[in-house]
């Protein structure tokens, strides 16, 4: 097992290499210029901006940016933002409380939807429960997060005046008052987001205790005349789970990445968001940090879901 | 002294000749008091005096939270590194320059005790300085006292060039000194009849000496408050998260009596203009949003919608949307370079063809269907200050007009409808940013040229690609690889001096210069040329109005560029707000007066 992680770990420093060397590339290629928005201003003297760019380094060889990106990188130096001129960890460390929070919560609620429906669902197929639950599923994974958060503003803000649509990470409240003020807020895009993913999630689960609950052992438990809730939740789930945690855990990533539309639109600010503002400034460091640390979560979950799943289904070896 | 002389005097005051103070001086003597007087002037159009505003509140504090939306948010908060306007407004909550512009480009004081003018000694007659007198009793917001020592260290800090200010434009070519703890003048190399820049408005903000003196020059970035502001203004420094919020609180000491009215500041970032409109004005869940470019169609549904929270006010600032024709040849390269100076148009060296375009564009649609209230058709390149708008230059759209000139000066019609002489056909190629209101004037100005027999070509290029300073992307508009092109410019500062810089002879744009130079158009006339120079150090205001004038004129008459659309600013405030806006500062330039109507 030690060997199997050690040898997992090994090949995961040549990817990430790979994979950043991609990202910067990709990054200085693409065309656009922190600075440009100074160029385009008559009061500022073409030479401010051209000793921003020598002072940030930007005018040197792509190479010898990325072996300085790099070096800084081992030394736990994640850069330093052109456009806000601090560390950019310390920006994401900001970020990421909110984005926790919000992706967080909409993945258990994603959960919370999907488990149930989805079981019930596959226990009775093709019942009145399983036809709706099947065609809701299929509305919310066929409409898009940025369409569904725009109905609910217009709904839940503009028409009905209940729920605000500007997230505020700072509420200046305590006790329950700012519970009930953080939970007002959070509802739109938390459900927003755990109603797409619970969806599509919902499909995968009744799929996936379909497929167990036809095979003989469990037939064999029915016979045995064992309750139907252990036959259920011992026999059939712990079976039929195991793709859908592989398929959960390969999505946590994704919970730190932010949601990106979503957060534009309710203006949350999460990692997404810092993203895409990074993206439309031109913030390289920002920009490579983020999408960085992102592949770094996505090799790392996974090497955890496929630990996970030899935990749940023993057939599965190591080697 | 009978109406007819008292007309003429308000008339001189009015052209600048004779200032407002002046004036007051002279009715006093005639035995008028002094509010008549003033309302006197009031009513002729002449400003108020700066600092006059009708604030109501009667004590400090008490109004709650003001909650503003920018849809763009301040990045970092030292005003000297601001990239755009949307970090001078976050410094702008904390840092106070000396003296702000008002929405008629007049100059309100703020941390000068006085503005200085020739009459009390502040302006030296010769135009070589200009002597602040400081406000007395201004405190930091950690006690430290306010004095000449910061203005000085402001100037040192800025005008260093490896401090890399963003501000050093309106800081390197000036000297400034301190005559005693409260008195800085400032000197200039030669006359300079527009000396309110550095110290005041955007790019006058005053940071503390105490807390960046060890910061100066090349460890600038490392000053621990560049993301702590610690300045004199109206609400104290809470928190920041760039991108995404500012913080402030109630300057219990502020220099000011009875201000501010609000406890605390927020300002929010992110997400769209549209919705930004929405909080505001809609549902009222925000009191101000900044810069909404939106359609006007949005905004005035959202304003006449039932029961709608909030309105939107406009102000006129110096922003202008123009198209720009290239005096060279962008399809031939020379030493490396298309749009080379040593070429000319093929096309355009033709004054017909100019003058035809300047019909062809139809400035009235493309206000009534794009802009709305957001932008005023122009013929114009300077429209505001009034004092520097030239009444000559008319603006028409007539497409027979355009016909009978291209007719008249040989250009025939092809069989497929292009016309076309000595073997040149009339096609061009017009870009632009993408950008919805740009792509639509685009389609205009295409259909009108078509009508004329001009066969022109659209191309949009994304914004940070076509604004972007890349000397080796040919798709900038600097590049200006092309026949046409139009973007918005503006002017900082209720003057046109340096704005007019980007017509000049030796500012054309070029690869010797990595194409920085600002004469974008390549357009050149020795006559312009002449009158900028002249411009630079007439010190007689009426005068130097005048020159700025006749260059505008020069510039669209002959034209090197059509303007489309003067373009307002536009903001979204709550019923209950009162906030003054000005189109020459930023947006917070008032903020110590804000309050809520209750």
């Amino acid at each position: 097992m030690s060997r199997y992680l050690l040898r997992r770990l090994l090949i995961a420093v040549p990817s990430l290499l790979g994979i950043s060397i991609v990202l910067f590339a990709v990054l200085a290629l693409a065309p656009g210029d922190p600075f440009g928005e100074l160029t385009t201003n008559p009061n500022v003297p073409p030479e401010i901006g051209a000793a921003l760019r020598a002072k940030f380094g930007l005018d040197d060889p792509v190479l010898l940016r990325y072996l300085r990106w790099l070096l800084a990188m081992l030394h736990g130096d994640w850069g330093f933002s052109f456009v806000s001129r601090m560390n950019v960890d310390q920006l994401i460390l900001q970020r990421l409380p909110t984005t926790l929070l919000v992706v967080g919560s909409s993945q258990l609620l994603g959960l919370v939807i999907a488990l149930p429906v989805g079981v019930l669902s596959a226990l009775r197929p093709y019942s009145i429960f399983d036809q709706i639950a099947n065609t809701l599923a299929f509305i919310g994974f066929s409409l898009p997060t940025f369409f569904t958060g725009i109905l609910f503003i217009l709904v839940f803000s503009i028409y009905l005046d209940w729920l605000p649509f500007v997230y505020r990470a700072d509420i200046a409240a305590s006790g329950w008052h700012w519970l009930w003020e953080e939970f007002k807020q959070a509802i739109m895009p938390v459900a927003v987001l755990g109603l797409f993913q619970g969806a599509s999630w919902t499909r995968y689960v009744r799929a996936a205790v379909l497929e167990v609950i036809r095979l003989d052992y469990v037939t064999t438990a029915r016979a045995k005349g064992l309750p139907e809730r252990i036959v259920v939740v011992k026999h059939v789930l712990r079976n039929a789970l195991i793709p859908v945690v592989t398929l959960v855990a390969l999505q946590m990533p994704a919970v730190f990445g932010g949601a990106i539309v979503t957060e534009q639109i309710f203006r949350v600010p999460g990692i997404g968001s810092l993203l895409i503002s990074a993206i439309l400034a031109n913030d390289t460091p920002v920009i490579m940090a983020v999408t960085f640390v992102f592949s770094c979560l996505v090799i790392l979950f996974n090497l955890i879901a496929d630990i996970l799943y030899g935990w749940l289904d023993p057939r599965i070896a190591y080697r | 002294m009978n109406e007819r002389e008292l007309r003429e005097l308000i008339a001189a005051a009015k052209a600048g000749r004779v200032s407002r103070r002046a004036l007051v001086g002279k009715m006093l003597g005639l035995g008028l008091s002094a509010p008549f007087a003033s309302l006197l002037l009031a009513s002729a159009g002449i400003a108020q005096a700066p600092g006059e505003t009708q604030y109501k509140p009667t004590k400090a504090g008490g109004g709650g939270l003001l909650k503003t939306l920018f849809w763009q948010a301040p990045t970092l908060l030292n005003p000297h590194f601001a990239v755009g306007t949307k970090d001078q407004e976050g410094s702008r909550i904390f840092y106070e320059p000396l003296a702000a512009w008002d929405a008629d480009g007049n100059l309100s004081p703020v941390l000068a005790a006085e503005i200085p003018e020739i009459e009390n000694g502040g302006v030296a007659p010769d135009g070589k300085s200009v002597t602040w007198k400081l406000k007395k009793g201004v405190e930091w917001h950690d006690g430290h006292p306010f004095s000449a020592d910061d203005v000085l260290f402001n100037w040192a800090y800025a005008a260093d060039p490896a401090t890399a200010a963003t501000t050093i434009g309106s800081y390197q070519d000036i000297k400034v000194e301190k005559l005693d703890p409260l008195t800085v003048r400032v000197n200039f190399a030669k006359p300079t009849p527009f000396w309110a820049d550095a110290f005041v408005g955007q790019f006058g903000m005053i940071i503390p000496k105490h807390l960046f003196e060890a910061y100066k020059g090349a460890n600038s970035r490392d000053a621990p408050n560049n993301l702590k502001p610690v300045g004199t203004g109206p609400y104290r420094f809470v928190d920041f998260k760039p991108g995404d919020l500012v913080i402030g609180e109630r300057n219990p000491s502020y220099h000011l009596p009875n201000r501010p009215y609000f406890d605390r500041i927020e300002v929010k970032g992110g997400g769209d203009a549209v919705s930004a409109a929405r909080a505001v004005i809609q549902t009222g869940e925000y009191d101000y949003a900044w810069n909404l470019q939106v359609e006007d169609e949005i905004l005035l549904k959202l304003e006449n919608g039932g029961n709608a929270k909030g309105r939107v006010e406009i102000v006129p600032g110096g922003n202008i949307e123009h198209i720009q024709l290239n005096s060279t040849d962008p399809w031939t390269e020379v030493d490396g370079e298309r749009s080379s100076i040593k070429t000319k148009h093929p096309l355009f060296t033709d004054p017909a063809v100019r003058q035809a375009m300047k019909l062809l564009v139809d400035r009235a649609s493309v206000e009534k269907h794009i802009y709305g209230r957001t932008g005023r058709a122009t013929g114009n390149f300077v429209n505001n200050p009034s004092r520097f708008a030239s009444k000559n230059a008319q603006w028409e759209f007539n497409i027979d007009k355009a016909n009978r000139l291209l007719d008249e000066a040989g250009w025939k019609r092809g069989q497929d409808g292009i016309r076309a002489k000595d073997g040149k056909k009339l096609r061009l190629v017009f870009q632009t940013s993408v950008n919805a209101p740009r792509q639509k004037t685009q389609a205009i100005v295409k259909q009108a040229c078509q009508k004329a027999g001009i066969e022109m070509e659209l191309k949009s290029v994304t914004a940070s690609v076509y604004f972007s300073s890349d000397t080796g992307n040919p798709d900038t508009y600097r590049h200006f690889y092309c026949d046409v092109q139009m973007y918005t410019t503006g002017m900082n500062a209720p003057d046109p001096g340096v704005f007019m810089r980007q017509f000049l002879s030796s500012e054309i744009a070029a690869k010797d210069n990595k194409w920085q130079g600002r004469n974008i158009c390549r357009w050149r006339n020795d006559d312009y040329d002449k009158a900028y120079q002249a411009s630079e150090n007439e010190l007689d205001p009426v005068k130097r109005a005048a020159l700025l004038i006749s260059m505008n004129d020069m510039v669209v008459g002959d034209p090197g560029v059509i303007p489309v659309v003067h373009r307002l600013a536009v903001s979204g405030i709550s019923r209950q707000l009162r906030a003054r806006l000005s189109g020459w500062d930023n947006v917070l330039w008032d903020l110590r007066n804000w309050y809520r109507e209750t």
